[in-house]
């Protein structure tokens, strides 16, 4: 055992409550000792919970955490080596700084000399020397936070679990304690968990990431990894801004999107295999073009003119690179860059970031270098998936709705006949009122993919369906749901 | 016209009927009660009435026995009161607003009433009445000004609180002790100023409960005040009574939470 590099082993665990849902749906995470791992992801995203399995709060309905090897999964918290600091912080209103930091001590009933040399050590990690005797409720949020980790680390934990603690502070704030628990991290050089949703955070302090998403792990790796080699849109689009674009994989390091061919450094998805593009704003250059409209009317070739625009813009790279044009519809000062959103002839929108500026109405050629085409497998293709029955009337139920199909679907199906029900995402209509749909639910997750949105949706049943659409919703929005009669698609399973 | 609305929409107008009501039944009262207390029969000012009540050893023991009644019930109403509010303010409890609901249920009844059937209900039970039967029936009518300040912050505490008490090495007993008693006091003195100073002045249950054989400090200055001749000593006994709950109301004062633990 003692061989083991891990410190934290959490496999296949998963929580469920009691209307079951699932809070974690089995998730496996393996922590090396002395690792600085950040936990990232949406709210409600099983985050916080999976923290607390950790710290004993929750105990998880399936699955095994060990620490050090040993089984902790029933243990109560008061049992683990771990200790948390906690998003309020937690601290003990009717106790000074000095007895909330020796809470700990006290209990392990350690001598008065040893807790006063151990308390003033933490408060001088926590750059709390000297504020002793002072009320908690007279300090500051990050002083309260900083006699919170103070209060944690005196306990000489072997985890420190931190569950959002920088999330109360204003901004300022926030960035001065990321540093000092960056160095604290080095000091004491124990193993620190971190959960939080600003994934700049997860970014700057972490070893590695846990990307999570509807109580499931989405992608663990580096923050350089996770930032330039996202594995599904859902990472993509959650840390940093992207442009995610349907394309097809033609075979390896060859994409085509935009109705154009790219290369590109992804191998192994196969050939002609859709899949998603992800594009980083900053990783599109930018250039002005004469209008289109004067190009057709002096007929010059498309080729011609894009090679007299290139020669006028040093900076973008040179050679054979697939471009295409639009026109920059809004321009938006940043700071260090400009924020330009541009669309192309066919309707696609990119959202690009350029230290020059481009105003709104200018044309622009855009071009991308292959390296950063960054391909990533579609988790879903075009038709929902749903398990169905033939009902006694000619309808088939599924996602706990009996819908009218068309007749010739269930041509020689029985009654009760177990069939699987395909509907095209585009198919699905979206209506305003709830009452309306045959179903009614809420916009889950929303991802734009240039020219259209894909939308998931879940009923109120729990179901999830894929809708795409080029119609604004936002996050939450109440929608009835709508499947046209003739774009159910109804096949015999095949036993 | 215009100045008229200005006066009947300005706030201290509309505070003017309190101030009278208060200045007729608290105030004057009050003045009255210490005009008595320190005039003879005849309206000349004396103190010899103070003098009788140092010199007055049943009167005294009447206040010491009533006293220490206060204190018992208090005790006992703490003692049933806080697990009651502990385990209706628990996360899993399922059902706070019922059990809320049968504590406070008797109230909705006068407490005379209440104390006229418990009254009959140890009769009916052959179960004697005296200090035994007092002292039930006082718990029985105070027990809920106990519950509900208790409750109240209990209910309001941050479980995460408790939760780091558990993370920093704390079994359920200490982060009892250590945490959750100490951050409920403040219900705990509300409960304890609420059921001490209705007791301490009782009268009415100690008369039904033990059949007029025991006489508490209440009950004597209504003796006294209902003589005519012994008005002004009846006066006195009550500025004495007056002080000690006003002593009491001061107990946990000094802690700035008692506003947030709040009464109900």
């Amino acid at each position: 055992m003692s061989k083991n590099p891990f410190i934290i082993e959490v496999s296949h665990v998963s929580k469920q409550f009691e209307d079951g849902k699932y809070a974690l749906n089995d998730v496996s995470l393996q922590v090396k000792k002395g690792e600085f791992v950040t936990i990232l992801g949406p709210s409600g995203c099983g985050k916080t919970t999976l923290l607390r399995c950790i710290a004993g709060f929750q105990v998880a309905s399936s699955g095994e955490i060990l620490l050090k090897g040993e089984d902790v999964t029933k243990t109560p918290p008061y049992q683990r080596p771990v200790n948390t600091v906690f998003q309020k912080y937690a601290l003990f209103p009717h106790l000074n700084v000095f007895n909330n930091v020796a809470f700990g001590l006290k209990l392990k009933k350690e001598d008065p000399e040893t807790i006063k040399k151990k308390v003033r050590r933490a408060l001088k990690m926590a750059n709390m020397t000297g504020y002793e005797e002072r009320k908690v409720d007279t300090l500051s949020g990050g002083q309260q936070q900083r006699v919170a980790i103070a209060r944690a680390i005196v306990n000489e934990p072997e985890v420190l679990l931190l569950d959002e603690p920088l999330s109360a502070l204003d901004l300022k704030m926030r960035h001065d304690m990321q540093i000092e628990l960056k160095e604290l991290h080095e000091k004491l050089g124990i193993t620190f968990i971190y959960v939080t949703h600003d994934q700049e955070e997860a970014l700057t302090l972490s070893d590695r990431v846990v990307v999570m998403n509807e109580g499931k792990i989405k992608q663990i790796g580096t923050p350089t990894d996770i930032y330039n080699e996202p594995q599904n849109c859902f990472v993509a689009d959650f840390i940093g801004e992207s442009n995610i674009l349907s394309g097809r994989m033609i075979r390896d390091r060859k994409v085509q999107f935009l109705g154009k061919e790219f290369d590109c450094i992804d191998e192994g998805f196969g050939e002609d295999v859709p899949v998603d593009v992800v594009i980083r704003p900053e990783d599109i250059y930018l250039w002005k073009v004469e209008s289109q409209k004067s190009k057709v009317e002096s007929d010059k070739g498309p080729d011609a003119a894009s090679q007299a625009d290139l020669d006028e813009e040093d900076r973008v790279p040179k050679g054979k690179f697939t471009k295409w044009y639009g026109e920059v519809q809004s321009c938006i000062f940043k700071g260090v860059h400009y924020e330009m959103r541009v669309l192309t002839p066919d309707g696609y929108e990119f959202l690009i970031q350029d230290y020059h500026e481009f105003l709104p109405g200018t044309e622009v050629g855009m071009l991308v270098k292959p390296e950063d085409i960054q391909i990533v497998k579609k988790e879903h293709y075009i038709y929902n998936y749903f398990e169905g029955e033939v009902t006694k009337n000619g309808k088939v139920r599924f996602i706990d709705a009996d819908w009218e199909v068309m007749p010739q679907q269930i041509e020689g199906l029985e009654p009760g006949e177990k069939v699987q029900v395909r509907v095209p995402f585009r198919s699905i209509d979206l209506q305003d009122y709830e009452e309306e749909g045959t179903l009614s639910g809420e916009v889950h997750f929303i991802l734009y993919k240039g020219n259209h949105y894909h939308l998931t949706i879940r009923t109120d049943e729990g179901h999830d369906l894929y809708v795409n659409t080029n119609d604004v919703w936002d996050d939450g929005d109440r929608v009835g749901i709508v499947i046209p009669t003739k774009e159910i698609l109804i096949d015999k399973l095949v036993e | 016209m215009n100045k008229i609305l200005q006066i009947a929409s300005s706030r201290r107008t509309w505070a003017w009927p309190y101030v009278l009501f208060m200045l007729l039944f608290v105030i004057l009262p009050l003045i009255l009660v210490g005009v008595y207390a320190f005039t003879d029969i005849e309206g000349h000012f004396t103190l010899r009435n103070f003098a009788k009540f140092f010199s007055h050893s049943e009167a005294i023991q009447t206040f010491l026995y009533s006293v220490m009644i206060a204190v018992c019930n208090t005790a006992i109403c703490l003692l049933i009161g806080y697990p009651a509010a502990y385990i209706m303010a628990q996360e899993d409890f399922r059902t706070p607003k019922v059990m809320a609901m049968l504590f406070i249920l008797p109230m909705w009844i006068n407490f005379l009433l209440r104390t006229v059937a418990t009254v009959e209900l140890f009769n009916i039970f052959g179960l004697p009445l005296g200090e035994g039967a007092l002292l039930f029936g006082l718990c029985y009518d105070y027990l809920p000004f106990m519950i509900y300040p208790i409750y109240n912050t209990l209910q309001k505490m941050d479980n995460s609180l408790v939760e780091a008490a558990y993370d920093l090495g704390a079994n359920r007993w200490q982060s009892f002790w250590k945490v959750i008693v100490p951050l409920s006091m403040p219900g705990v003195y509300s409960g304890i100023v609420m059921v001490f100073m209705p007791t301490v002045s009782t009268f009415a249950i100690a008369e039904l409960l033990t059949h007029n054989n025991i006489k508490l400090f209440g009950s004597l200055i209504q003796d006294y005040i209902t003589t005519t001749d012994l008005l002004n000593y009846g006066a006195v006994l009550s500025l004495v009574l007056l002080i000690i709950i006003g002593l009491t109301s001061f107990f946990g004062d000094n802690n700035s939470e008692t506003e947030k633990g709040g009464m109900i």
